[in-house]
């Protein structure tokens, strides 16, 4: 029987975080926490007569991204109008960029398990990426609609890639390093529970080895990329399962139902569209100065990959270490604010993707939660290398202070955790130890040398692991020795 | 004494600050004026009166604080198309009825700050699509010259209420000739700026890239005075220009000797009315005695200017209207799904020509059609645009009729779109064009209405840092000083 490929492109639609809206002057603020309606004027609530103006900033940040992504930036730009109908579209019509976006031919290296599970680097075309405003947002209560305009007008991205995705573990690869990309920029924050990263997948499979481009799907409004990597999982297997049954499939609008996990067909009525796209009469074309591009260009901010890059060199991290790194970038951050406090890169690295890792999964957390702060952690590091607690110890102390967001030297005073190296006192376990194995000392005197761990391990018993294992051998050595004289 | 509401905006504002009369006298002649012949005239949907006087009254205090200015305490009125702050605008439509917007339109905003005092808003025809005012979802206006007959449109109201001394200059609005043919039929001066010129911020818009808001006055001298204020770069409409070019009113003393004057041979056609082509032909030639030198020219693509016009501002009506649903503002017709009550309520609260116009638009810029529709207009548009470009290398201005007829009856084209829309056959393409247009009185017909010749100049060019309006005002003012048109009255 004949095996499937999925052709995929996808959608990304980013709200850029300027101050104020992609068209007038009001603030861009978190449509999920905000009082309804409170950021509206007359442009955004499209009141009669009232007329679009072009925001600089959110011009900027659409460049950004484009130089981002290797696209060219586009000298013509024109804005058009798409006109439908809906309660959350206030002039009946959507200002977005239509024949003349602001970038085009750009692409983007993403990093996929290859068939031997080795990593290999995929190149993913960008088709264009435009400008347009946000709708407002519906509500359904009961019988009625209620409707915030807060978010209608907030300034979008919309980035369109050639369909070259070729397993859903590409688009999640793509859409996550599209999401640290934006945040490294700082033109979007990627949380996607604010719902400033929204997705749409186009979907065909074929038969493997062909090139042919069948029929396709397009899944609307996917919130995250988990759902949509589900709803493009869901939808994968749904049209292999009509061509291995001899059927055809549709091309359709389709939703995603986050609870059945499953695709379906929307209402014809809403979806039967003609935008009747013209341009938009009260914006002149935008011509985009090259010296306004060289300008942005030469402040780009250091991306993922050059970071990656940088760790790997400089610190001499592993490419894993370093990828897991900077993938988010409020933890490449977290990183180098922390090495910035005197960090050890390697075991700062390793605290963070093993122990902080660990923490924020258990506790469903983001970096930026954390109570405990990166120059705290290194503190913390930095007590074990001195020797004034050990590993496991710190360990402990860790877990104290990511619940109360103290100082770990604190923690350790009060838990009395610090390590034993008061040599008297050390120096009389150690005695009542050889005093009470006679036979032990006698096997190690006559060269059984590798009993001198099972020796220390006693005294950390003794001492319920606080002792300096240094300084123990070191006492234990010079006691063996004075032994060795007498006898 | 001489009733106060015949004078002209100079000579009123030459007595307020010689402290003949104050701002609150001058404001109750017109509200007078307003209660004796409104009842007859119907130009106005709203009437400001207690808020007039309070603004006369702030007037005159600025005026005794020693400030100045040839607006200060004048009584103007507006067309229904401008937004004003809290007072109810509809655009002469029932879909805005109630509809009180939460900010002023930028020209109102400047004649304010100028201190003119607003006496109310005007009739006109719905969303300022017509050529008679017979379109208002409100009411009729008539003709202060003869009442059974229109005062043309759309700025019908704004007209009517010069021409019967109810406001001593008022605001319109010109897409395709809707200043610039009712001035014509109504015996006053009309100016529809160059596109830019005045920022269409709070201009409800009908078509925005024809749409344009310009002054209405008895004299030249006065809509020189009006257009001084409204002019100006506004950061809040993109398309407003950002110029230094002013003293329209100053360019007035200037004769016309050196002037040149096309007469494009496209425009004196069958269907122009006897009257009117001569009376027109006449004004030419006491500009001619006045120094011009008259200069026959060709604007060979006039004949498509009412095609492409038609296809171009109804698509963009189309879009412009659609947030016109009873969502946000305005009454709403509630049906059982947000979809019937979108259809109910643009079904029943939209006039016939709107929708016939939506509707027409709607179909232009459909997919398989915009090709053949929309965009061979804006193509088309571009030769209209170059004609003019070209005719401005031979001459200053151009002379033309402003309409091919005189007031029409009530109701006798109103059963018949293509007639009416042939009314505006002079002045459609100064629109497409986005040059400037004045609307002077040059005499009357047989019957004793009043004809109107028009004056196109250039629009905003880099090689002509001259503005285009200076030199039409120039002439027109010109012309009105050497005829005496203006002593006819209306009797009303
Ligand atoms: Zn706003």
């Amino acid at each position: 029987m004949a095996t499937y490929e999925p052709v995929i492109g996808l959608e990304v639609h980013a709200e850029l975080l300027t101050e104020s809206k992609m068209f007038c002057p009001c603030a861009v603020v978190d449509a999920t926490s905000a009082a309804p309606n409170q950021h509206i004027c007359p442009v955004c609530t499209a009141q009669p007569g009232a007329l679009p103006v072009i925001n600089r900033q959110a011009v900027e940040y659409a460049m950004m991204v484009g130089l981002a992504l290797n696209c060219q930036i586009n000298r013509f730009n024109q804005f058009s109008r798409k006109s439908y109908f809906y309660p959350d579209l206030p002039k009946g019509y959507q200002i977005t960029q239509y024949e003349h976006p602001i970038a085009s031919n750009g692409w983007l290296d993403i990093e996929v398990a290859g068939s031997d599970g080795q990593v290999i680097s995929k190149r993913i075309g960008i088709r264009r990426a435009h400008m347009e405003e946000d709708t407002g947002k519906s509500t359904h209560v009961g019988d009625a609609s209620l409707v915030d305009l807060n978010r209608a007008g907030v300034p979008l991205l919309e980035i369109v890639s050639e369909p070259d995705f070729r397993s859903v573990e590409e688009i999640e690869a793509y859409a996550r390093k599209l999401r640290s990309i934006l945040q490294y920029l700082g033109v979007n924050h990627g949380d996607m529970s604010k719902g400033v990263l929204r997705f749409e997948a186009n979907v065909s499979v074929r038969e493997a080895g062909s090139n042919v481009l069948n029929t396709r799907t397009e899944i609307k409004n996917l919130n995250s990329i988990r759902s949509m990597v589900r709803a493009s999982r869901f939808e994968i297997a749904r049209q292999t399962e009509v061509y291995e049954n001899g059927g055809e499939v549709k091309q359709q609008t389709l939703g995603f139902n986050e609870v059945t996990g499953e695709t379906r067909s929307q209402r014809s009525k809403e979806t039967a569209s003609d935008y009747r796209y013209f341009p938009e009469p009260d914006l002149p074309p935008l011509m985009i100065d090259p010296a306004w591009v060289d300008e942005l260009r030469a402040k780009l901010p250091e991306l993922p990959d050059a970071k990656r890059g940088r760790f790997v060199t400089a610190f001499g991290l592993s490419e894993d270490d370093a990828a897991v790194l900077v993938s988010d970038k409020a933890i490449a951050d977290y990183y180098e604010t922390g090495l910035k406090a005197k960090g050890d890169p390697q075991k700062l690295a390793n605290w963070i993707t093993i122990e902080l890792f660990r923490y924020l999964n258990e506790a469903n957390l983001e970096i930026t939660d954390l109570k405990v702060g990166p120059a705290q952690l290194v503190a913390l590091i930095n007590m074990v290398e001195d020797g004034q607690i050990n590993n496991n110890t710190a360990k402990d102390v860790l877990a104290i202070m990511l619940e109360d967001g103290r100082e770990a030297a604190p923690i350790v005073e009060e838990k009395g955790w610090g390590l034993i190296s008061d040599t008297s006192e050390l120096e009389a376990i150690i005695d009542n130890l050889i005093e009470g194995n006679p036979d032990p000392v006698h096997s190690y005197l006559g060269g059984k040398e590798g009993l001198l761990g099972w020796f220390i391990g006693q005294v950390m018993k003794e001492t319920k692991g606080q002792a300096d294992a240094a300084l123990v051998r070191d006492l234990f050595a010079k006691k063996f020795d004075t032994l060795r004289e007498q006898s | 004494m001489t009733d106060l509401t015949s004078l002209t905006i100079m000579q009123a504002g030459q007595k307020l600050a010689a402290a003949e009369m104050t701002s609150v006298e001058l404001t109750r002649a017109y509200l007078d004026r307003i209660e004796a012949v409104e009842p007859q005239v119907q130009a106005f949907i709203t009437i400001t009166a207690e808020q007039a006087l309070e603004q006369a009254q702030q007037a005159d205090e600025r005026r005794k604080k020693g400030e100045k200015g040839p607006l200060l305490g004048i009584p103007l009125a507006y067309k229904d198309v401008v937004t004003t702050l809290g007072v109810e605008t509809t655009c002469g439509s029932r879909i805005l009825e109630g509809y009180k917007p939460p900010y002023t339109a930028t020209a109102v905003r400047f004649l304010e700050e100028a201190g003119a005092v607003m006496l109310g808003k005007l009739n006109m025809d719905e969303f300022a699509m017509g050529s008679s005012t017979e379109n208002s979802g409100y009411k009729i206006t008539r003709n202060p010259w003869d009442l059974e007959r229109v005062p043309g449109g759309s700025s019908g109201g704004s007209a009517a209420a010069v021409a019967a001394r109810m406001a001593a200059g008022t605001l319109g609005s010109d897409t395709g000739g809707s200043i610039r043919q009712p001035a014509s039929l109504s015996g006053v001066v009309g100016l529809k700026p160059a596109y830019g010129r005045v920022s269409r911020y709070g201009l409800v818009a009908y078509s925005s890239s024809l749409d344009q808001i310009g002054p209405f006055a008895h004299t030249v001298e006065d809509v020189a005075l009006l257009l001084e204020v409204i002019a100006g770069h506004d950061p809040r409409d993109s398309t407003s220009m950002q110029t230094a070019d002013t003293g329209f009113a100053s360019s007035l003393k200037q004769d016309l000797k050196g002037l040149r004057v096309g007469v494009p041979r496209e425009f004196f056609i069958e269907g122009i009315e006897k009257d009117v082509e001569s009376a027109v032909r006449r004004a030419i030639e006491k500009l001619a005695e006045l120094g011009a030198a008259i200069i026959e020219i060709s604007l060979p693509h006039t004949q498509y200017a009412l095609p492409t016009y038609y296809l171009t501002a109804t698509a963009e009506c189309s879009a412009n209207l659609a947030r016109f649903d009873g969502i946000r503002y305005g009454p709403r017709e509630q049906a059982g799904n947000v979809l019937e009550t979108y259809r109910k309520t643009r079904g029943e609260m939209f006039g016939a020509e709107v929708k016939r116009r939506i509707m027409l638009g709607t179909y232009a810029l459909s997919a398989g059609y915009y090709d053949a529709y929309y965009l061979k207009a804006q193509k088309i548009r571009t030769l209209i645009k170059r004609d003019f470009d070209e005719a401005f290398r031979q001459v200053d201005v151009i002379a033309a009729p402003a309409s091919p007829t005189t007031a029409f009856k009530i109701g006798e084209k109103v059963d018949d779109p293509l007639q009416m829309y042939l009314n505006d056959i002079f002045t459609l393409s100064t629109n497409l064009a986005g040059i400037c247009g004045l609307s002077v009185p040059c005499g009357f017909d047989q019957a004793g209405l009043p004809i109107g010749m028009q004056l196109l100049g250039p629009g905003f060019s880099a090689d002509r840092p001259n503005a285009g309006e200076a030199l039409i005002l120039r002439a027109g003012h010109a012309y009105q000083h050497a005829t005496d048109w203006r002593e006819k009255t209306p009797a009303l």
